[in-house]
């Protein structure tokens, strides 16, 4: 293994689980994410998710009260009194998931009771079910992996021969990589999610899982219980981890390695093409990836070996060595990994070593723009369509469009001789 | 337990943060769960902050509630009093921490910081925000001042004649993340400096703590935001003797009354009420013949207290509008609202219930909507024409340039604001003599761009399915009906076809014909 794996703690600067609700919610159009929270829940959902477009958006919070917390009412009874509410007002909602929040943790509301209640009183209408995307256990997409998990158990058994990808992907990502598949010679590929929750995809003993996404841990353990078998390659972001995914697949499926190869070179090519003019622009800089979205790791992989950045730092906030393995081998001899964070330790060694892009969270972005380091959202990360062959190039984009834009009018706007922040 | 889809504030810890980013030199350590940092970026995003706000959050995780979390409280405080050196400590937890019961306020007490540290208990179940950043200030005011009370008060606001310097008085309450508090200190100050009345201290907006601990040198208060403001304003009348003023300088007329208060307390001569007129453009742009459409334009006004009151008393006797619905979210301002609302022949709407504002919204057919951004986007889903009056904030509420809402400038941001989302007098006449001439585009939307006028295809869409709906459950339009009805201005068009179809019902008409129409017109006018 080639990186060098650190672990820090102190304060942490990180979305909790409940924030994976804004991408999941628009994948499964006919799901309602109930968070059984406080107001803070919900200030935190709508402040990351910018809610104000919807004109009722489907996620909601029940937000707990001083009665509910002192037991004057019973937190079960107005719980069920809420759900029904909800669906009353929403008939079209078909799958209700209760979430879990880190005060309803802390006073232990038992919620897979709660979704088993409902079930019965609701007798199939809606299907109830429940996870936890609480900041005490979990962060930003593993809010994700619950509910997927939560879902797991309520996949219909098969043996048939198929793929499985698991992951939200964008629905136009997700038909390319259909179509690619197809051409490689798998007919049979499903996804989880699905697009509407009713149409959970089986799992059984025929069944292969590549993982879109490398924050599923404990979803692809689960479909591994169920038969699956869950296969261990890079994650399909870039033009060389996507190609890698894919033909992991293919070996799985036991595809002609030359008919695989006149399907994915000229796609490689082009990715290439593609990626060529952000490779000219993000060559030789210097990049610092912050803890977040666990996205962090492939990424850095791709940037290095495809775009030709220099890591000078990757930040995960948590790492499952198994999933990861293929990825960290596949960073230079020495690249320093951190799982965890102090982020004020963290932000002084941004500063000490001036890297020429940062990716990180909102609350970190303009403050260190302000300091004259370039920055790149994450969360822009989770909600575009950056998966896949074809995608290679607007991913490397999302990196060389900050670079790009300082250079364009950083020499007409920044005063020669201010050395230090001047919007701070 | 409530069901809450979108809410207009956050928790009342949000509010304290408010008040520690606003001030320099105060840093808050919170206790609190990993996911809690995400209110940075209100700051950061929202109000397009180049820092970071001075908070330390402790992060616990559930491993941590097993052992000890106090300790981590402990090496929290520690860490960020040695890294910050801050000039005073706020500690205090969000909304899972208060579970947990650490105490952390009386954890840092207790640990000899050569700083003054201050507790925060913001009851996260029960309050919210603003009430959050009201309490954090008073405390702050009073922890820092506390050894500065005198026994018997004896404070005069005259004073300041006796000792040969100018009247100075304090600005209490704007904050970041209040709406357009930057550009109404500046206003303000303006306003002040052409009486000859100096502005000692401006808090928590850029204060410091040696600025609050020079609080009871100026003569009086004054309380711009009563949210933030009134607690510490009332405790510094009562513990010093220290008056404030009442009236919100929001409108002409409110900062005419504004500047009478403040004279009549400081012993000055009151301006009369000329200079609004010669200094603001509100008045002689009201007064102004194009104006004239304005008259009765009906008005939905929500938004938080202060902000909601001041648009009522400006689109009454300033604008010449009909206030047909008047709201707040803020539930301690309930009262005044309630009351100004019953001088209008309204029932005032508290709720923080977005779709009951909406349903409001529907029910009283306004002309034009002063709200929040929720307001902004239910009024664009009806097709209304929208101004954003307050809070909750977004990043277009904090414009590059200078826009104030109080003051005399401040009156004449309001009347652009307010009025160029309507239809110009002359233009709506032009459109009403035109609109058969062929080059006329049926839903002209002129300068209003999508944020007003109803879209013709949604209109016609509608229309459908109106006459099929009809059909079945009320009276049915006859094509001579249907005809008179497209005569009308797309932009009352529906209104005069729901009224129509309202009125044929009562009337007990099952066909609606040009005739009716014009019967409907005449009632209605009656």
């Amino acid at each position: 293994m080639g990186a060098n794996l650190r672990k820090e703690a102190g304060p942490r600067e990180v979305f909790c689980g409940l924030t994976s609700i804004v991408w999941l919610h628009r994948r499964m159009p006919d799901a309602f994410f109930l968070v059984v929270g406080s107001r803070t829940c919900a200030h935190l959902i709508q402040s990351a998710a910018g809610v104000m477009i919807f004109a009722e958006p489907r996620f909601g919070t029940a937000i707990l009260s001083e009665r509910d917390l002192a037991g004057l009412a019973d937190a079960h009874d107005e719980l069920d009194r809420v759900a029904r509410e909800l669906l009353t007002r929403r008939p079209e909602i078909r799958t209700l998931f209760l979430v879990g929040s880190c005060p309803s943790e802390v006073i232990k509301l038992d919620l897979a009771r709660a979704a088993e209640r409902l079930n019965e009183e609701l007798q199939g209408r809606v299907r109830v079910v429940n996870y936890s995307g609480s900041g005490i256990e979990t962060t930003f997409t593993e809010g994700e992996d619950g509910a997927l998990s939560a879902l797991v158990p309520l996949l219909p058994s098969t043996d048939r021969r198929q793929l499985l990808l698991a992951g939200t992907l964008a629905d136009a990502v997700e038909d390319r990589l259909i179509h690619l598949f197809a051409k490689l010679g798998i007919e049979t590929v499903c996804s989880f999610p699905p697009r509407q929750s009713t149409e959970l995809p089986a799992v059984g003993p025929g069944t292969t899982v590549l993982l879109t996404q490398p924050f599923l841990s404990s979803t692809a353990r689960l479909l591994k219980e169920r038969g699956a078998k869950v296969l261990s390659a890079p994650f399909p972001l870039g033009a060389e981890g996507s190609r890698r995914w894919m033909e992991a697949a293919c070996r799985d499926f036991n595809l002609p390695a030359d008919r695989v190869a006149s399907v994915l070179d000229p796609l490689e090519q082009r990715a290439r093409m593609a990626l060529e003019p952000h490779r000219a622009q993000l060559s030789g800089k210097r990049i610092v990836l912050l803890p977040e979205s666990q996205l962090e790791i492939p990424l850095a992989r791709f940037l290095q070996r495809e775009c030709g950045m220099e890591l000078v730092e990757v930040g995960t906030p948590y790492l499952n060595r198994e999933l990861m393995a293929q990825e960290l081998e596949l960073l230079p001899e020495g690249t320093e990994v951190t799982e965890g964070q102090h982020v004020e330790q963290q932000l002084d060694r941004v500063r000490e070593r001036h890297p020429d892009l940062v990716v990180c969270g909102m609350g970190l972005a303009n403050p260190l723009e302000a300091e004259g380091i370039t920055t790149k959202w994450s969360i822009e990360l989770v909600f575009s369509p950056i998966h896949g062959i074809d995608q290679a190039g607007d991913l490397a984009e999302l990196f060389s469009r900050p670079l790009r834009r300082r250079q364009l009018i950083h020499p007409a706007l920044h005063p020669q001789t201010a050395h230090s922040s001047i919007h701070a | 337990m409530q069901l809450t889809l979108w809410t207009y504030e956050g928790p009342p810890h949000v509010g304290a943060m408010r008040i520690a980013a606003s001030m320099q030199g105060v840093h808050y350590v919170l206790h609190a769960p990993q996911g809690d940092t995400y209110a940075d970026l209100l700051f950061t995003m929202i109000e397009r902050r180049g820092q970071r706000p001075p908070v330390t959050y402790t992060t616990f995780q559930a491993r941590d509630l097993g052992g000890d979390t106090a300790e981590l409280v402990k090496r929290t405080v520690h860490e960020a009093a040695e890294r910050f050196r801050p000039d005073a400590l706020l500690v205090g937890e969000s909304c899972t921490a208060e579970l947990i019961q650490d105490q952390p306020g009386a954890l840092a007490q207790g640990m000899g910081l050569s700083m003054p540290v201050v507790t925060l208990e913001l009851p996260a179940y029960s309050k919210k925000e603003n009430w959050g950043a009201a309490e954090t200030l008073y405390q702050l005011v009073r922890n820092l001042l506390k050894a500065q009370v005198p026994e018997q008060p004896q404070h005069d606001p005259r004073a300041w004649m006796a000792m040969g310097r100018r009247p100075r008085v304090n600005l209490i309450g704007p904050s970041l993340l209040g709406f357009r508090c930057r550009d109404d200190v500046l206003e303000i100050q303006r306003l002040l400096t052409l009486h000859g009345i100096d502005v000692g201290v401006v808090a928590p907006l850029g204060a410091g703590v040696s600025d609050l601990q020079r609080l009871p040198q100026a003569d009086l208060n004054v309380c711009l935001y009563p949210e933030i403001a009134e607690t510490s304003c009332s405790w510094l009348e009562r513990n010093f003797g220290m008056p404030f003023t009442r009236t919100v300088p929001i409108g002409v007329g409110a900062t005419h009354d504004f500047l009478v208060e403040l004279h009549t307390l400081l012993g000055m001569e009151p301006p009369t009420d000329e200079e609004g007129y010669q200094c603001s453009r509100l008045p002689w742009y009201s007064e102004s013949v194009d104006s004239t459409y304005l008259t009765g334009k009906r008005v939905f006004i929500f938004g938080d207290g202060t902000h909601a009151l001041a648009a009522a008393r400006i689109c009454h006797e300033e604008l010449g509008f009909k206030v047909v619905g008047l709201g707040t979210y803020s539930r301690e301002m309930a009262r005044p609202v309630r009351a100004a609302a019953k001088e209008l022949g309204l029932e005032a709407l508290i709720s923080d219930d977005y779709l009951a504002v909406e349903a409001a919204m529907a029910e009283a057919a306004p002309e034009l909507v002063l709200g929040t951004q929720m307001e902004r986007h239910s009024a664009k889903r009806l097709g209304l024409p929208c101004a954003v009056i307050s809070t909750p904030m977004h990043v277009q509420d904090v414009p590059a340039r200078n826009s104030p809402q109080m003051g005399w400038e401040g009156a004449n941001v309001i009347f652009d604001a307010w009025v160029h989302p309507l239809m110009m007098g002359l233009e709506e006449h032009l459109i009403g003599m035109f609109r058969h001439d062929f080059e006329f585009v049926d839903g002209h939307q002129s300068h209003l761009g999508h944020g007003g006028g109803r879209d013709s295809a949604a209109e016609s869409r509608k229309t459908s399915a109106v006459v099929m709906s009809e059909e079945e459950h009320g009276p049915r339009w006859t094509a001579d009906g249907e005809a008179e009805l497209k005569k009308i201005p797309f932009f009352v068009r529906g209104k005069v076809r729901r009224n129509t179809e309202t009125y044929a019902r009562e009337a007990g008409r099952h066909e609606i014909s040009s005739e009716t129409l014009y019967d409907a017109k005449a009632h209605y006018k009656a």
